[in-house]
C-alpha cells in the first residue's frame, strides 16, 4: 500500500510540472491583457504612460518560460506568490476559498453517495418493477441535464416561488458574522444541487452492480439458505454489487470539481470557482497555476484513493501487484 | 457499526438539515424595518480598497476623507482640512491647514506626515496607481509644522484644489507595507464615517460607524454593499426583501414604479455616450461627414427608446446641468440641413441613396463593446439616423481587445464622464498633445482652437476666464465636431423609502458603489 501511494506520489511530480508549465504558455497565447485586468475599468481611462509603467511594474513582458521557473522555484520554498487580480497573496486566497469549496464538495458527495446507494438497491431489488423505472428513467434524465440548469431551475423553485431557501451567498446579505446556522441554510441548495448531479451514474452503477450480484451464485446460496432477504440484499449483493463504484469515485472527482465550478458561479458561493474563472480571464499566471495544481492534485489523489479503497475491499486483488 | 444504526444516523442527519433549513428561511436581511442598517445592492466591486492604488479618488470612500470633500452640489467643501486651501505664488502654491483631533479608526491622530505618504506613494512609479497621470502637476508636497501641508505644483492649476478630494491613509500602518501587495488593500484604515468589517470577494463588502469619526458618529450604524453582477437578479433580490437598494437599468427601476414602500432617485450625470469620429479615416475625418452626423442624429428619440426617458441629449461632452454649459448650442435633428452640409462639400448620392465623393463611398464601421445593451442600442439607432442622411455606417461588436488596435480608423461607441471640474473629462478628451495616447483622445481630435481654450481653462484662476475658455471650446466643438455626443444617461437606484435626508448629485461615469444616493449615508436620518 505504501509502496504504491509512494510510486503514485512520484508519477505526480512530472505531471505536476508538466500541468503548469502548459497553463503558464497557454495564459500566455490567450488575448486577454493582464495589464487591462488589473486596471479593471480604470485602463478604458488610461494614457498610454500609465499602461506601460503597469505593464512594467507587473512583469508581464517577460517571457511565459522564464516566469514559470520564477514561479515554480518560489513555490518549492512555500511561497506561492502574489494574485495581481485579487490584490492578495495567492496562499490567502486559496485559504479564504479552499475551506468553502471543500465543505461544498464533502456534503454534496456523501449525500450523493448516501442517496445513489439507496436508490441503486431500491431499483435492482426487482429490476422492471415501476421503482426500478422510474429510478433508471430519472437518473437518465438528470445525466443529461446540465447542471448549471437545474441550479437555476432550483433557485427559480425553492427561492423565488417558495421563499424557503436563500438564492445565494455563504450568509444572509446583510449580516456580517458567518455563523453555522447561516452557513447550512445557504448550503442546502447548492450542495443538493451538486449531489443530483453526481446521483445518476452512482444510482445506474449501483443498480447494475447490486442486480448482476442478485443472479450471482454466492447470493442464490445465500437465499437457498434462507437468509432474510434484507441480509441477502445489503450483507451480500450490495458488498460486492459496490466495489465496481469504489473505482469511480476516484475518476469522478474532476467532475465533482468542474460541476462544483459551475453550481459557485450560479449561487454566488465564495469558493475558489469565482477565483479560478478571475484569474484565467485576467492572465493571473501565479494564482492560475496554483489553483491548477490544485485540482490536478485533487484528480490525482481521487484515483489513488480509488485504487487503494479497490484493494481493500476485494480479495481479488493484491495491492502489491498494482 | 451496524447497517441499521447507520441508516438510522442518516436520517436523523437528513431530517437535522431539514429542520435547520426551515428554521432559517433565507432572503431575509435580519430585521428587514431596522432604520439603522441597510443593505445595498450594486454591480460591482472596487478591486482594491487602497487609495494609494485608485479607490476612492474622486472623494466618494465611506472608510477614508480627503483634505477636502465635496457637497451634493459639487462644491468644494473642506474634510481634514479645516479650511480650502490658500493658494499662492500665481497659483502654483497650496497650502493646507488640517483641522483638529482628527484621528484614524485605530485612534492614531492624523497628521501632516500622513498626507506628506499618501501624496508622494501615489506618486511614486513603482506604485500600481492608474491615476497617477491626475496629479501631473505635483512637483513637490512637504509637510509645514505640526498642522500644515504644503503643494507645489510645476505650473499653475486651477482645477487642482478638486484633486485634493484624494483619501489620506495612515503612514503608521500602509508605510510599513508594499503599496502593490499589502495587506492594506483589504483592511484599510481610514478617518471616514464608516469601518469596514468584512469583504467576502465578489459576495459583499460589510461596513459599521466609526465611533472615532470627526463628524460626529452616523445614524445609520451598519450598512451592506451586496455585489450582484446581473440586474435581473439584483432587481429579483430587491423585490424580496433581501436588498434594501440597488442600481437598476431604466426597464427593470420601472417595474418598482407601482411598489409605495419604495422610491426611485434618477440621478443625473457627466455620463455621456458618443461616437468617435477619427481623423485618420477619409470619411469620418471630413469635416462635412462629421457636421452631417451631427445635424442627422435624432438624440430625443434615443433617450425615449433606449434610455425610456430617463437621460439628456448630448449637445457637447458637459451636460445640460453643468453650470458650465453653453445654452444656446442646443439643437435638434434636422436632415435637411445635414443634407445640405454634404452638397456643398461635394459628397453625392448615389443609386443606393449613400453619397460619394471622387469615388470614395460614405462609409464607415462602428464598433461598441460586446455585452453592453445601452450601447448597442445607441449604435442602432447612430447608423440608422446616418443612412437617412445618406452616410452608411457599419456597426459591429468586439471586446475591447479587438477595439483598442483599430481605435486608430474605426469609429467606437464611447462613454466618458467625470465630475469634478469641467478640466478633467475634457482635456484628456479633447487636447491634441494626448491624441491616440492609450484611451485619451480616442477619436485623434486636433483642433487649434479646442487646444487653446483647453489650456487657458487649466492655467487661469479667474472663474470668468475660465467659464470664458469652456464657452469657446464648446461652440468650436459644433462647429467641428469630433465626436458625434449622442446621449447623458441618468443612473437610477430604487431604494426603501425608511429615511430622510436622501438626495444625489451630478455623477461621473462610474456609479454605483461609489455614487449613489448613498454618498452621503451618514447623513441619513431614519424617518419620523
Amino acid at each position: 500500500m505504501a509502496r504504491l501511494a509512494g510510486r503514485r506520489a512520484l508519477f505526480a511530480v512530472p505531471v505536476l510540472l508538466v500541468v503548469t508549465f502548459g497553463v503558464f504558455a497557454i495564459a500566455a497565447a490567450s488575448p486577454f491583457d493582464p495589464v487591462k485586468a488589473y486596471a479593471g475599468t480604470a485602463a478604458l481611462d488610461a494614457d498610454q504612460q500609465t499602461l506601460d509603467r503597469l505593464r512594467e511594474n507587473l512583469g508581464v513582458d517577460r517571457p511565459f518560460a522564464a516566469r514559470w521557473w520564477h514561479w515554480l522555484t518560489s513555490a518549492l520554498t512555500g511561497d506561492l506568490g502574489h494574485s495581481s487580480v485579487m490584490r492578495q497573496p495567492v496562499a490567502q486566497v486559496i485559504g479564504e476559498r479552499l475551506v468553502w469549496s471543500a465543505l461544498l464538495c464533502v456534503v454534496a458527495f456523501a449525500a450523493a453517495v448516501l442517496a445513489g446507494t439507496l436508490l441503486g438497491v431500491l431499483a435492482a431489488r426487482r429490476p422492471g418493477s415501476l421503482v426500478d423505472r422510474t429510478v433508471t428513467s430519472l437518473a437518465y434524465t438528470l445525466e443529461a441535464a446540465p447542471v448549471f440548469w437545474i441550479a437555476l431551475l432550483a433557485i427559480w423553485l425553492f427561492a423565488l416561488r417558495w421563499d424557503v431557501l436563500p438564492a445565494g451567498g455563504l450568509t444572509d446579505t446583510g449580516s456580517a458574522q458567518v455563523t453555522p446556522g447561516q452557513v447550512t441554510s445557504h448550503l442546502v441548495l447548492p450542495a443538493a444541487v451538486l449531489a443530483v448531479s453526481q446521483l445518476p451514474w452512482f444510482t445506474l452503477y449501483v443498480r447494475q452492480g447490486v442486480g448482476d450480484a442478485l443472479a450471482e451464485d454466492p447470493v442464490r446460496g445465500a437465499r437457498a439458505r434462507g437468509l432474510s432477504e434484507r441480509t441477502v440484499l445489503l450483507g451480500h449483493a450490495l458488498r460486492s454489487g459496490l466495489l465496481p463504484v469504489l473505482t469511480l469515485i476516484g475518476s469522478r472527482v474532476p467532475e465533482l470539481i468542474t460541476g462544483a465550478l459551475l453550481v459557485e458561479s450560479v449561487f454566488s458561493w465564495p469558493g475558489i470557482a469565482a477565483a479560478t474563472v478571475e484569474a484565467a480571464t485576467a492572465v493571473d499566471f501565479p494564482l492560475l497555476a496554483a489553483l491548477t495544481t490544485l485540482a490536478t492534485a485533487a484528480v490525482l489523489a481521487g484515483n489513488l484513493l480509488a485504487d487503494l479503497l479497490y484493494g481493500l475491499f476485494d480479495p481479488r486483488v493484491k495491492l502489491s501487484d498494482m | 457499526m451496524s447497517t441499521r444504526r447507520i441508516r438510522g444516523a442518516a436520517v436523523t442527519a437528513a431530517l437535522t438539515a431539514a429542520v435547520t433549513a426551515c428554521s432559517a428561511p433565507g432572503g431575509g436581511s435580519g430585521d428587514g424595518t431596522s432604520a439603522e442598517s441597510v443593505v445595498l445592492g450594486v454591480a460591482s466591486e472596487p478591486d482594491t480598497l487602497s487609495p494609494l492604488l485608485g479607490y476612492g479618488k474622486d472623494g466618494n470612500s465611506k472608510i477614508f476623507d480627503g483634505l477636502l470633500a465635496r457637497d451634493a452640489d459639487l462644491r468644494l467643501k473642506p474634510a481634514l482640512a479645516s479650511a480650502l486651501p490658500k493658494i499662492t505664488d500665481g497659483g502654483r502654491t497650496y497650502t493646507y491647514t488640517l483641522r483638529d483631533g482628527v484621528e484614524f479608526s485605530d485612534g492614531e491622530p492624523l497628521t501632516p506626515a500622513d498626507v506628506v505618504y499618501t501624496y508622494r506613494t501615489v506618486l511614486d512609479a513603482k506604485t500600481n496607481n492608474t491615476f497617477k497621470s491626475e496629479l501631473d502637476a505635483v512637483e513637490e508636497v512637504e509637510a509645514s509644522g505640526d498642522d500644515k501641508v504644503v503643494f507645489t505644483l510645476k505650473y499653475p492649476y486651477a482645477p487642482f484644489a478638486a484633486r485634493t478630494v484624494l483619501p489620506i491613509v495612515p503612514e503608521h500602518i500602509a508605510g510599513k507595507q508594499d503599496p502593490n501587495t499589502g495587506s492594506f488593500n483589504t483592511e484599510p484604515v481610514g478617518t471616514g464615517p464608516y469601518v469596514l468589517t468584512g469583504w467576502s470577494k465578489g459576495e459583499k463588502l460589510s461596513f459599521k460607524a466609526n465611533p472615532r469619526y470627526w463628524g460626529g458618529k452616523p445614524a445609520m450604524k451598519t450598512f451592506t454593499m451586496a455585489v450582484i453582477a446581473d440586474d435581473n437578479v439584483r432587481a429579483t433580490r430587491l423585490r424580496s426583501g433581501d436588498l434594501d437598494g440597488a442600481v437598476l437599468p431604466p426597464n427593470l427601476a420601472a417595474t418598482f414604479k407601482g411598489d409605495d414602500a419604495k422610491r426611485t432617485y434618477e440621478a443625473r450625470s457627466y455620463d455621456f455616450r458618443a461616437v468617435t469620429l477619427p481623423t485618420a479615416h477619409r470619411v469620418t475625418g471630413d469635416r462635412a461627414i462629421r457636421r452631417a452626423l451631427d445635424a442627422a442624429v435624432d438624440r430625443e428619440a434615443m433617450i425615449a427608446r433606449i434610455l425610456d426617458g430617463a437621460g439628456r441629449p448630448a449637445y457637447g461632452p458637459l451636460p445640460v446641468d453643468d453650470p458650465a454649459f453653453s445654452k444656446d448650442i442646443e439643437r435638434t435633428q434636422d436632415l435637411g440641413r445635414a443634407g445640405k452640409i454634404l452638397d456643398e462639400a461635394g459628397w453625392k448620392p448615389g443609386k443606393d441613396g449613400i453619397r460619394s465623393r471622387d469615388g470614395q463611398r460614405a462609409s464607415f464601421g462602428l464598433l461598441y463593446p460586446s455585452g453592453d445593451k445601452v450601447r448597442q442600442d445607441h449604435a442602432l439607432a447612430y447608423a440608422s439616423d446616418a443612412k437617412k442622411a445618406g452616410i452608411d455606417v457599419t456597426v459591429e461588436s468586439a471586446t475591447w481587445e479587438v477595439i483598442e488596435p483599430r481605435m486608430k480608423d474605426t469609429a467606437v461607441l464611447a462613454g466618458f464622464g467625470s465630475t469634478g471640474d469641467p478640466d478633467f473629462g475634457l482635456y484628456t478628451l479633447l487636447h491634441s498633445s494626448l491624441a491616440g495616447d492609450g484611451f485619451n483622445n480616442m477619436a485623434r481630435y486636433d483642433n487649434p482652437a479646442v487646444d487653446r481654450a483647453l489650456d487657458d481653462g487649466r492655467r487661469s484662476q479667474d472663474p470668468q476666464t475660465r467659464g470664458a475658455a469652456y464657452d469657446k471650446l464648446q461652440r468650436a466643438l459644433v462647429q467641428d465636431p469630433g465626436y458625434t455626443f449622442l446621449t447623458h444617461i441618468d443612473h437610477l437606484y430604487v431604494l426603501a423609502d425608511r429615511w430622510d435626508g436622501l438626495n444625489t448629485q451630478l455623477e461621473p461615469h462610474e456609479h454605483g458603489f461609489a455614487s449613489g444616493p448613498w454618498w452621503n449615508i451618514e447623513d441619513w436620518q431614519p424617518k419620523k
